[in-house]
């Protein structure tokens, strides 16, 4: 599903932020992306959800090589894609029910599949009853989930995710983390970039981890966590 | 339905872009696709897509329009200068066209003198008088004997007592043709045919006042336009950094509805909207201005040609002015709007 080949990224100030990065996601797989800050991790999701372009090397999602997308091209293939940000980037000038609703008004849905839909993701995420409140008036952790509501409404065939329990306490953070392992469930391919390593070990499932931009670990770890 | 469908060429407007096919299947990767039963790619009909593109065009326009009004002081001050640098051009312009109009209200027939010589016999004169009436290219023919020269000559120079010293009339008779047709070429045939007669001294074109007037009208019409365009761009430039600031507070949006899926259209289309309604009400507030101004000359300017025994009056900005100025504006607000968000589209796009 996700081919990187070869990928450098180095930045306008010359920084490598990915150093020939290759590794490959198959259809359906829950994968986690691990390193200390600046390692990478950021940079790698960019290049993913072609927010930038990788500087040498090819990135190929369902075939598609993504880093030689026209400007044009980029917005329809985000709408494959969902994304959920560290900071859940929910506009407070709406309601919950409208920041859900976004991704499908972006496609042009008609109304009534959006409001079948944003109710379909807020229930999966359990908010169904918090639709019509402004998102600014919820806790973190609904917040996030909102954010985790928006990205799978337009029901996207690979998930990343960065930080996603960045700002939250570990059991709101294991529930956040089991919505990832459910929508997995279902077939969506999903990709969560963490630094919390005692969360990911718990999942018991396939780890990369990137050190100063490059991928120093690929597998499943033991129960003694077998990278740094 | 659960294969994931790959970008294909898109085309610019989002109810176009659904004509995509599911052409490459990636192949199953393990077990767990196999009973992928959500990951759908989200599917749109096409007629829902125009519905909603029409519907996004409708919503844009109305919330635009809610913005305006949401900071009425901030929003009236941008339309008053749209207004004013409008007006200006505008109150020129109109100006003009009224300037004209009094001219074409005066004899502003170029006129032709005949000047005859004065052993010319009266009934040879008469004759030839007859004949260019008979011309198709005179419209008028008046003849001024000696006799009645003499008698306005002493009437309006005041120097009547040195004339009636000279002994003699010194003046020639003259013909005052009026040509029927004023273009420059066709004045100066008919002036050649005149000085053909015998009877004729000389000709003189009176030419000279005529053309200043072209040359002033044009000049007139050269400054409106100049004024025009620069205070056109000068609409440009405002409006452009008022949606600059829209744009600076709403950045956040932008970001997720790019991040979304969202095209350059629409993220573009709120803004543009707003640029509409600037232009526009800058736009009608111009209008209203001009004629306010007109209002405000019209008792003098009446007065003014009342004086000189003339009916004048000074004509208002009509329902031509209002489209004119309001569609213009409008037209030069969505340019600057689109010139504020390709800016900033420019800089978020992937490097």
């Amino acid at each position: 599903m996700i081919t990187f080949d070869n990928v450098n990224k180095r930045y306008a100030s010359g920084q490598d932020a990915l150093v020939r990065v290759s590794l490959e996601i198959g259809r359906g797989e829950l994968v986690f992306l691990t390193g200390h800050s600046g390692a990478g991790k950021s940079t790698l999701l960019k290049l993913l959800t072609a927010i930038e372009r990788p500087t040498r090397g090819s990135i190929l999602v369902a075939g598609q090589n993504i880093g030689r997308l026209r400007n044009g091209q980029i917005p329809y293939y985000r709408r494959n894609l969902g994304i959920v940000f560290q900071n859940h980037q929910l506009l407070f000038d709406r309601s919950v029910f409208e920041n859900v609703a976004l991704p499908l008004a972006v496609a042009g849905c008609s109304r009534r599949e959006v409001g079948r839909r944003v109710r379909a993701a807020l229930d999966k995420v359990g908010l169904l009853h918090k639709e019509r409140h402004n998102p600014i008036v919820l806790s973190g952790g609904e917040q996030q989930r909102i954010g985790i509501a928006r990205a799978v409404v337009n029901k996207p065939a690979v998930l990343v995710a960065d930080e996603p329990t960045g700002n939250l306490d570990p059991q709101l953070s294991s529930e956040i983390m089991q919505l990832f392992a459910d929508f997995n469930a279902v077939g969506v391919t999903v990709l969560v970039a963490s630094h919390d390593l005692e969360l990911i070990a718990r999942m018991r499932e396939r780890v990369l981890t990137l050190q100063a931009g490059q991928l120093i670990y690929d597998g499943i770890p033991a129960r003694e966590a077998a990278y740094p | 339905m659960t294969e994931y469908r790959p970008v294909k060429q898109p085309t610019r407007n989002p109810p176009r872009g659904a004509a995509r096919t599911s052409a490459a299947r990636a192949p199953a990767a393990d077990a767990r696709a196999q009973r992928a039963a959500g990951a759908v790619t989200a599917r749109t009909r096409v007629s829902d897509r125009w519905h909603s593109w029409l519907g996004h065009h409708r919503e844009m326009a109305a919330e635009a329009l809610r913005r305006f009004f949401a900071t009425p002081m901030a929003s009236a001050m941008t339309a008053l200068v749209i207004a004013i640098a409008l007006a200006l051009p505008a109150s020129l312009q109109l100006g003009m066209g009224n300037f004209q109009r009094a001219v074409a209200g005066w004899d502003g027939q170029p006129q032709l003198s005949v000047f005859l010589r004065r052993e010319a016999r009266a009934t040879a004169v008469e004759r030839f008088t007859e004949s260019l009436r008979g011309n198709a290219a005179v419209a008028e023919v008046t003849y001024i004997s000696p006799e009645e020269a003499l008698a306005e000559f002493q009437q309006t120079s005041g120097l009547g007592d040195a004339i009636v010293d000279l002994g003699a009339n010194p003046l020639p008779g003259v013909l005052l043709v009026r040509p029927a047709n004023v273009a420059e070429t066709e004045l100066e045939q008919l002036a050649a045919q005149l000085r053909e007669s015998a009877l004729t001294d000389s000709v003189v074109l009176d030419m000279a006042w005529v053309q200043r007037l072209a040359r002033l009208t044009e000049l007139g019409q050269r400054l409106s336009l100049g004024f025009g365009l620069l205070l056109a761009l000068g609409v440009i430039l405002v409006v452009v950094n008022t949606i600059r600031l829209h744009i600076e507070n709403r950045r956040d949006e932008i970001l997720v509805v790019k991040l979304v899926g969202g095209t350059d259209a629409f993220v573009r289309r709120p803004f543009l909207y707003s640029g509409l309604w600037y232009g526009l009400f800058g736009g009608l507030l111009a209008w209203l201005l001009v004629a306010v101004g007109v209002g405000l000359l019209a008792g003098p300017v009446a007065g003014l040609a009342a004086s000189y025994g003339s009916g004048y009056a000074l004509q208002g900005p009509g329902p031509a002015y209002l489209l004119g100025l309001g569609g213009g504006a409008a037209l030069l607000g969505l340019c600057g709007a689109w010139v504020a968000v390709a800016r900033h589209l420019r800089a978020i796009e992937p490097r």
